[in-house]
């Protein structure tokens, strides 16, 4: 049966000490990076139980079980853990927070050790393949040669993705969810308008910001934009319709008469005690600089692929809408590459991918437990 | 469908897995549970992979440890490689199909070898039916009435046997099944159901 992992320290790690400092795509050398990942379940003798996961925009390190005190467990939670979906009882789950993101991993609130204070805008611009060898070099760390599985939803899901062509020969599967292969010009606009939200705030300061007042209505703005566009018209319905807040009439003022408006100031305001502003600067920029498809279409970067894919989405998603998981699959299928894909009938849009557990805790146990039994995932 | 009763399988199921050759690439279109497949990959060792409508049917199959792609036969063909498959495998599927003879084509397209299989419209209880009583035949095999039928197609064996000769599409063989067995002698009018192996000519 399902349980909870209990509690759950995060670990750290710093790779990349100068004078082997990384080459990040953009030219520009970045090192030492400090590492905050993870572990769930036993790494097995022949260390090939391990399997990745990879956090969404503003996710963490923290994907299962309890930090010391806390009330909330981990994001995934609900689909890492023992008897779960990534069922710890039999894979060891390594879970990082992405480089340039705020829970650990070395980012724009980090500090410069050649200045000695916060980068900010000074921290170079990572992409998508950047957070990918910082997490090879962790899996190198922590003594794996080859991943059972990598998996994600949203940015995690590019992640898995660029895996899946970068270091094909270490990993057996991929399971994406809720994905694209590139940011199409409606996602790229959405961030922009975050951004902008951010940059335009007074506080900002051009991300010089830190020990002082964070650009919090800028963050704000910026959170209740991204929130609607994880939810779908008819979550939304469901969730708020036009119930009023605390009252019986509108009030015909500018204060807050309905339930969404509340919730989205909620959200706003949590996500500025949570989360950094330039490290959110710099991730969105990562998602929208990212394109698998750059060097050639994408049915030929494919051909490089070794990997089976389990490939997710959901009909409401119209963040990461299913067709753009379609043109995925179709270029997997052109490559005779062992792909299932399955659009889940789903009204909670683009959170469908942390909300929807039963549908894809059955398929991806189903799925890993093929891929266990595939003689090369243990070569 | 009848069922061998010693291994439980079904008679139409057992027939194309004496059809299929070991290692084989097969393609089911509207594998449902995917039954037909898993019997095919524990029997014959074939790789598989199934193209289902129905999400949960494809949970169904996934717990079978089978791969399989969410879509809809009409248009889940196109994203194959020509000659992809050795089988490609379209068992009482066909006639629910909006665009039969393009699924058909592109079958023949990717596969180097179809089986299709399809219910007997015109079995002679169903011809008994339109005959004498004046009604749209309803009978074991072809449950379903006027308004609630998933069939969009309504043909017999003679039927697509012209079809396929029209079309230059080589029958390889023809079995006739009824709920008892294999029909040798006048399938058209005795046997509830055609298996049909083809091939490009």
């Amino acid at each position: 049966m399902s349980e909870s992992l209990g509690i759950i320290e995060t670990q750290f790690c710093t790779l990349f000490e100068p004078p082997h400092e990384l080459a990040l795509k953009s030219g520009v050398k970045l090192g030492p990076i400090t590492v905050a990942y993870e572990t769930y379940g036993q790494l097995n003798k022949d260390k090939s139980n391990a399997i990745l996961v990879f956090h969404a925009l503003t996710g963490d390190a923290h994907a299962a079980g309890f930090h010391k005190d806390a009330k909330k467990p981990g994001w995934w939670d609900d689909m890492v853990g023992p008897g779960k979906a990534f069922d710890t009882n039999k894979y060891f789950v390594i879970s990082s927070n992405v480089l340039g993101g705020c829970k650990g991993t070395t980012g724009p609130a980090s500090i410069d050790p050649k200045t000695g204070k916060p980068y900010g805008l000074s921290f170079p611009m990572v992409t998508i393949d950047d957070m990918v060898v910082v997490q090879k070099k962790l899996i190198d760390h922590l003594g794996i040669k080859r991943l059972l599985c990598v998996s994600g939803g949203s940015m995690g899901g590019l992640q898995a993705l660029k895996w899946a062509v970068q270091y094909r020969d270490h990993l057996a599967s991929v399971i994406l969810i809720a994905t694209n292969y590139r940011h199409t010009a409606q996602q790229i606009a959405l961030h922009e308008v975050c951004r902008q939200a951010i940059m335009s705030d007074p506080d900002w300061l051009a991300g010089d910001y830190y020990g002082k007042s964070v650009p919090a209505r800028g963050m704000a703005l910026s959170r209740m934009i991204g929130h609607i566009t994880y939810m779908s018209e008819k979550s939304m319905d469901e969730k708020f319709g036009r119930k009023l807040i605390g009252k019986e009439k509108v009030g015909y003022d500018f204060s807050h008469d309905f339930e969404v408006e509340n919730y989205l100031k909620y959200r706003g305001d949590s996500f500025v005690q949570r989360f950094d502003a330039n490290s959110y600067l710099y991730l969105t920029k990562a998602l929208d600089y990212f394109d698998l498809s750059e060097e050639g279409d994408l049915a030929t970067v494919f051909k490089k692929v070794l990997a089976s894919f389990l490939i997710i989405s959901f009909t409401s998603d119209w963040l990461y809408p299913s067709y753009q998981s379609k043109e995925m699959v179709r270029a997997l299928k052109a490559n005779d590459i062992d792909v299932s894909d399955i659009e889940i009938n789903s009204t909670y849009g683009h959170d469908a991918f942390l909300v929807e557990v039963e549908g894809q805790s059955k398929l991806i146990k189903h799925f890993l437990t093929r891929i266990e039994k595939q003689p090369h995932a243990h070569k | 469908m009848p069922t061998n009763s010693e291994s439980n399988i079904r008679l139409d199921h057992q027939i194309i897995l004496d059809l299929i050759e070991p290692n084989a690439k097969v393609l089911d279109l509207g594998c449902g549970d995917g039954t037909l497949l898993s019997l095919l990959s524990k029997e014959k060792q074939v790789r598989s992979t199934g193209i289902e409508i129905n999400e949960q049917a494809i949970y169904q199959s996934m717990a079978k440890g089978l791969t399989i792609s969410h879509g809809d036969i009409d248009t889940g063909l196109t994203d194959y490689a020509s000659k992809r498959f050795d089988y490609v495998i379209l068992n009482e599927s066909l006639q629910q199909v909006l665009h039969p003879q393009t699924v058909i084509f592109e079958a023949l397209r990717v596969g180097k070898k179809v089986i299709v299989g399809i219910p007997n419209f015109c079995h002679i209880r169903a011809r008994f039916q339109i005959f004498f009583r004046g009604k749209v035949p309803v009978t074991k095999q072809l449950p379903y009435e006027w308004y609630d039928t998933p069939n969009l197609r309504f043909l017999s064996l003679k039927d697509f046997r012209k079809f396929c000769k029209k079309n230059s599409i080589k029958i390889l063989k023809e079995i006739g099944i009824d709920n008892k067995g294999i029909v040798p002698f006048r399938p058209n009018l005795f046997a509830n159901a055609g298996l049909y192996v083809l091939e490009r000519n």
